[in-house]
């Protein structure tokens, strides 16, 4: 069972990524995310992280790809047109990222034998009551650091937006 | 007793004239200035005169200490140095007083005194001084105050030249003295006089003789010799009184000093005291020969010191140190006398210096004549006045050494008279040839020409070498009566020869020089020694300085080096500046690069583990 | 099997991460950087969750929940950003942003 959700998920996932990536329209890359963030969440719960699949889909599915998607629409973005012009990126670009995932598979199979198994139900620590514990003992500082992270993205981001308003 | 005094005094005087000397008046200057000399004269008699048979030594301070070396401030006086003390400060008293009355209407007035009285420091140090270095101490300063006082005039560019050209030809006679003292510390491990004379009879004689010549080297820098003597007729640029006293009197003499000083040396060295002999009389011979012909009256006078100093080598030379000594002093007394006779004549003549231009001077500036002729007879040799007694012992000694050396020597000894006296018949005898109007020079300066011209004739009366008998070793040679009349006779024939061309039948010099026209030329011009050295030496150093050290290194090597650091370090930004090309994706292709490579590290590490 | 292998999820994070650096490298568009940028944290988040699972902590619970602040608060200023750039450039093409240009 748990295999099989998985690998549904898991091929959504990775469709929706490629989708991401391929398409050529910003609103279809930004479906897709959202597709993506989806099946994310889904492979939280999978893995017993209950608040954080509920975060994601709050979050981000629900509030920043809705910006997104407010922005592309605000800037009236049509389909890519020609041809990108970094040599760089397309000579070096696609070696370096086979390369890439080549050797962190690699790694990843070599470092981490296959004998952890998940199951659903497994870990029971993911809870709410769980994070909210962790976030307000352990993690105080950076807690209240994010908030006036928070408060700084904010303001910046009004102050950026108003110029250009004006 | 407080040798030290005898320098300090006129250092002192250096100090004071030269530091306030602007603000004081001329009377002011000058009490500090002779003072100064006159004080350390009087010391220096007192000193002499306490001293016994055993010489007087004095330790100031250490100056050098390291490991087993050590060099101190060490002043002596013995027979040699009571010689030449009282021949320094009481000639040079007498210039100072005379300088009174000859810069009295120049500018840098106390400049001129205290650079005097420094000169007067040094020369006292080179002479007073126990070891090799405090005598290299004075040595040079004396070389810095011949620059100095040179180029008084610095307005004139013949006399900075002069200047120069005194000053690096020293130099390198210094060069080979500093290359004798190495040589000394590596073989005695010390500069101090008495340790290494006492210890020199048993050094190898290569070693010995190496040393010797390396201090002839020097010695022939500071004593105008053959081939160094360049600088001594150019060095007439400067002041009269200056004249007198550096190249006459004192400074050049400081070579014949040093060679006398290290005679223990020279004496188990026999072939580099034959170069001192033959040097000497190849030097009195030629600069005789080119004052015959010579027609500034102070470039006569150059070549017959330079010429005399070559006489004073000889005589070291040939062993009789003695007969050397004895010479520089008369030599002190009758030259001095000679320029600052020449320097009255110059002033009577509101400096005119060419003989042509002067004529019939004897009734008008008479105390001068008479002085002046009191040391033409002492150079020629006349007896009984100073010169015949010390030149006659140096040519004995020639003649005992090699006949040859006395034949050059007598000869020479005519020439010298001859060039001498054409010098005195041309400015003072037949008629006045120039524009001015001759007067009598005042009393500051005639006094110092009576003394100087008694001194000249009964000088020779001060028997040196009986005085030096026990300093120097027993190699004085015997009276020979036939060879005494036969240098007076080439005195008296120059004497002869002089007056027959220049006052019985004038036309005569002209048609000789005439007749010789090739030989008169190559004698006026000096040999061309100087174009000789110029196109030899000067231009090829000043062209390798130019164009290899100069273009060469310095522009091309060293700025290059610096400057292609700049450019090349330029070159290598705008390189890296094509990195930023401002496109994002290939910074994050760069981004890319390097994390795999970190995931590469990262994973190697892990597979160490 | 009654369990999937956590190596799995790892290299179906690796998988998203490169997918993520692909779009990021060979789209033009800038708002679809961007998204390459929010996919690649998501699989970031995906690896924090399989190791607070193998762990059995919930650090990496927390981990991934300040990843999502802080994208969050990345996003909203990035798109900000975007906002002013196209008010100035007049276009979306990230190749055109390039007044850094040596």
């Amino acid at each position: 069972m748990d295999v099989i959700l998985f690998l549904i998920f898991a091929i959504i996932a990775v469709v929706c990524g490629i989708n991401v990536v391929v398409q050529t329209h910003p609103i279809s890359s930004a479906l897709s995310l959202i597709g993506v963030m989806g099946s994310l969440a889904v492979l939280y719960l999978l893995l017993g992280a209950e608040f954080i699949a509920m975060a994601q889909i709050i979050v981000y599915a629900g509030a920043i790809m809705v910006l997104f998607i407010f922005v592309i629409m605000l800037l009236n973005a049509g389909a890519e047109a020609k041809r990108g012009r970094s040599l760089m990126a397309q000579l070096l670009g696609m070696p370096l990222l086979v390369a890439f995932l080549a050797l962190v598979s690699y790694f990843i199979q070599r470092l981490y034998p296959s004998t952890t198994l998940v199951q659903f139900g497994a870990f029971k620590g993911g809870t709410a009551q769980n994070v909210g514990r962790a976030l307000f003992t352990q993690y105080l500082l950076p807690f209240e650091v994010t908030s006036v992270l928070i408060l700084i993205a904010i303001l910046g981001a009004i102050v950026l937006a108003r110029k250009e308003l004006e | 007793m407080q040798l030290w005094l005898i320098p300090a005094l006129p250092l002192a005087g250096f100090v004071i004239n030269g530091v306030f000397g602007r603000r004081f008046s001329k009377a002011v200057v000058n009490t500090v200035a002779i003072g100064s000399v006159l004080l350390a004269f009087a010391w220096a008699l007192k000193t002499v005169l306490a001293l016994g048979e055993t010489p007087i030594s004095e330790h100031n301070f250490d100056w050098i200490v390291a490991g087993g070396f050590r060099v101190g401030c060490d002043f002596a006086v013995d027979r040699l140095t009571a010689v030449m003390l009282l021949v320094v400060t009481g000639v040079g008293s007498l210039i100072h007083i005379y300088s009174i009355g000859y810069m009295a209407h120049e500018g840098g007035y106390y400049r001129f005194f205290a650079y005097l009285n420094l000169f007067m420091f040094f020369m006292l140090t080179l002479v007073l001084a126990a070891n090799y270095l405090v005598l290299f101490v004075g040595w040079e300063g004396v070389g810095l105050c011949s620059y100095l006082l040179i180029g008084f005039w610095f307005h004139k560019k013949s006399a900075t030249n002069a200047g120069n050209k005194a000053f690096i030809v020293n130099r390198i006679g210094d060069y080979g003295f500093s290359l004798a003292m190495l040589l000394i510390v590596v073989t005695f491990g010390s500069l101090d006089f008495n340790t290494v004379f006492a210890a020199a009879a048993s050094k190898p004689q290569g070693l010995l003789s190496a040393i010797a010549m390396l201090l002839l080297v020097g010695a022939c820098g500071k004593s105008a010799q053959f081939p160094l003597y360049v600088w001594l007729p150019d060095a007439m640029e400067g002041p009269t009184p200056v004249s007198a006293l550096i190249h006459a009197a004192t400074m050049v003499t400081a070579g014949v000093y040093m060679v006398a000083r290290s005679f223990p040396i020279y004496l188990h060295a026999p072939v580099a005291l034959d170069r001192v002999a033959q040097i000497g009389l190849f030097t009195a011979a030629f600069a005789a020969t080119i004052g015959l012909a010579q027609n500034d009256i102070k470039k006569v006078f150059a070549y017959s010191t330079v010429s005399q100093l070559g006489y004073m080598f000889l005589g070291l030379g040939t062993g009789a140190f003695s007969s050397g000594i004895y010479h520089l002093m008369t030599h002190a007394f009758f030259k001095a006398l000679l320029f600052l006779g020449a320097g009255s004549v110059i002033h009577a003549l509101s400096g005119e210096q060419d003989m042509r231009n002067m004529g019939g001077l004897r009734k008008k500036i008479p105390v001068t004549f008479w002085t002046l002729m009191c040391a033409a007879l002492a150079i020629s040799g006349v007896p009984p006045l100073a010169g015949f007694f010390s030149k006659d012992a140096i040519l004995v000694a020639a003649y005992h050494h090699a006949p040859w050396m006395y034949w050059v020597g007598t000869i020479t000894a005519g020439m010298t008279a001859f060039y001498v006296f054409r010098a005195m018949f041309m400015t003072f005898f037949g008629e006045y040839r120039g524009h001015e109007h001759p007067h009598e020079s005042p009393a500051v300066i005639t006094v110092p020409l009576a003394v100087l011209a008694v001194l000249s004739v009964v000088g020779g009366f001060i028997r040196i070498p009986v005085w030096l008998e026990k300093f120097f070793p027993a190699a004085e040679a015997p009276e020979e009566f036939s060879l005494v009349v036969i240098s007076v006779a080439a005195g008296l024939i120059g004497i002869a020869l002089a007056y027959v061309m220049y006052i019985a039948k004038p036309a005569l010099a002209d048609s000789i020089s005439s007749n010789l026209g090739g030989l008169y030329r190559l004698v006026y011009n000096k040999y061309f020694v100087d174009e000789i050295y110029d196109a030899t030496v000067v231009k090829p150093v000043v062209a390798g300085s130019r164009v290899v050290l100069w273009r060469g290194v310095d522009a091309g090597l060293i700025d290059g080096l610096a400057n292609g650091v700049g450019s090349r370090s330029q070159g290598l930004g705008g390189w890296l500046k094509l990195l930023q090309s401002g496109n994002i994706r290939s910074y994050a292709t760069w981004v890319l690069f390097g994390s795999v490579i970190l995931v590469v590290a990262l994973g190697l590490v892990g597979a160490v583990r | 099997m009654n369990g999937v292998p956590l190596t799995w999820y790892l290299i179906l994070s690796a998988v998203l991460f490169s997918l993520g650096i692909a779009g990021f490298l060979f789209r033009k568009n800038i708002i679809t950087v961007f998204m390459s940028i929010e996919l690649m944290l998501n699989a970031v988040n995906l690896t924090f969750v399989a190791f607070s699972f193998q762990l059995k902590q919930v650090n990496g619970h927390l981990f991934a929940f300040f990843v999502m602040v802080v994208a969050a608060a990345e996003a909203a200023v990035g798109l900000a950003i975007i906002l002013t750039v196209f008010k100035n450039l007049s276009t979306l093409n990230i190749d055109e942003v390039n007044s850094m240009k040596n």
